[in-house]
């Protein structure tokens, strides 16, 4: 495996992490998971319903998709915790996408809390993926607490509105010893292929795919946008400059 | 007697199980968890476990979401 991405001991081909959020149907989904050639999806965690038909677990056993459970929905470190636990319990993984948000008009983390329940599952031999602000020195914390990656937003979840911060993305990318995972606000394929060229090691995406009008042709152009952003990244770009640098020789 | 699953309220036997709740709300045999009164059982300790009048089930599985 050419590159291949490591993460919390686990070695992955794909460097696109994807969410399952958002599709009209398990059908739909399915089709976008396998165009968008990910390894790794995360899924939430909900009571039981009656009303259910059929399983997104399914579909990502499949597929052979490793399952990421969230604690999308939880407010406090609390809460997350127990979430966490239940996901552990029922999908047999140590894994989670340790989310806490502030409030439903922002989605953004709420650092304080989400430190806390890092901490806490940590102590509890969880592998901690936690969805961060793009604060570089929140990002330090998490990583200092032993969260086996940062999630650093490009912007508010489900924005669309790719990453409104690049410096701070580069300023956590420069310092973190864990893989830098770029979650939340990738609108279109151009956004994902900037989180790379900053030099995040994965990209983690679910609304820009699932609720765009062809579910599973952006599911390509994601696959591909991660590609070639990390293909430019190890490349290396040249230098900007202010003037013109001739590309042909001079006319003799 | 009465406990609470997943918040809605439901006449069980008295000598019901974790297990035996877990049951009325799903037949899955994987996927799912239960916390009984905010606390998580492994899915090994369901059969063990009573219940009690007023008990709070909760029963989680995975859905689309992130």
């Amino acid at each position: 495996m050419d590159d291949p991405f490591e993460l919390a001991g686990e070695t992955f081909g794909s460097r696109l992490i994807m969410g399952t959020g958002g599709a009209p149907s398990l059908d739909v989904l399915d089709r976008a998971l396998a165009a968008s050639g990910t390894e790794l999806t995360t899924v939430a965690m909900r009571r039981v319903s009656p009303a259910t038909s059929g399983s997104v677990l399914d579909v990502l056993a499949a597929r052979g998709i490793r399952v990421l459970p969230n604690t999308a929905g939880c407010f406090t470190a609390a809460e997350a915790v127990r979430v966490a636990r239940l996901a552990r319990e029922a999908l047999g993984t140590n894994w989670v996408k340790l989310e806490v948000i502030a409030d439903e008009r922002t989605l953004l983390p709420d650092g304080v809390e989400l430190l806390t329940a890092a901490e806490q599952l940590i102590a509890e031999d969880f592998i901690v993926l936690p969805y961060t602000s793009d604060d570089p020195v929140l990002a330090r914390r998490l990583e200092q607490a032993g969260c086996a990656a940062v999630m650093p937003l490009g912007s508010p979840i489900g924005s669309g509105l790719g990453i409104r911060n690049e410096h701070n993305i580069e300023l956590i990318v420069e310092a973190a010893g864990v893989p830098v995972i770029l979650d939340a606000g990738i609108g279109t394929a151009s956004d994902a292929t900037i989180a790379m060229e900053l030099g995040c090691d994965a990209v983690l995406l679910a609304t820009s795919v699932t609720r765009a009008r062809n579910a599973e042709l952006m599911a390509a152009a994601m696959r591909s946008a991660v590609l070639a952003g990390r293909l430019a990244f190890r490349a290396g770009r040249v230098p900007r400059r202010r003037h013109a640098h001739a590309s042909s020789p001079r006319a003799d | 007697m009465e406990i609470i699953i997943n918040g809605q309220r439901h006449q069980v036997a008295d000598e019901v199980s974790l297990a035996g709740a877990v049951l009325l709300v799903t037949a899955a045999a994987t996927g799912v968890a239960a916390a009984l009164n905010g606390d998580v059982l492994r899915r090994a300790a369901w059969d063990s476990t009573p219940l009690a009048a007023g008990d709070q089930v909760e029963v989680v599985t995975a859905v689309q979401g992130g």
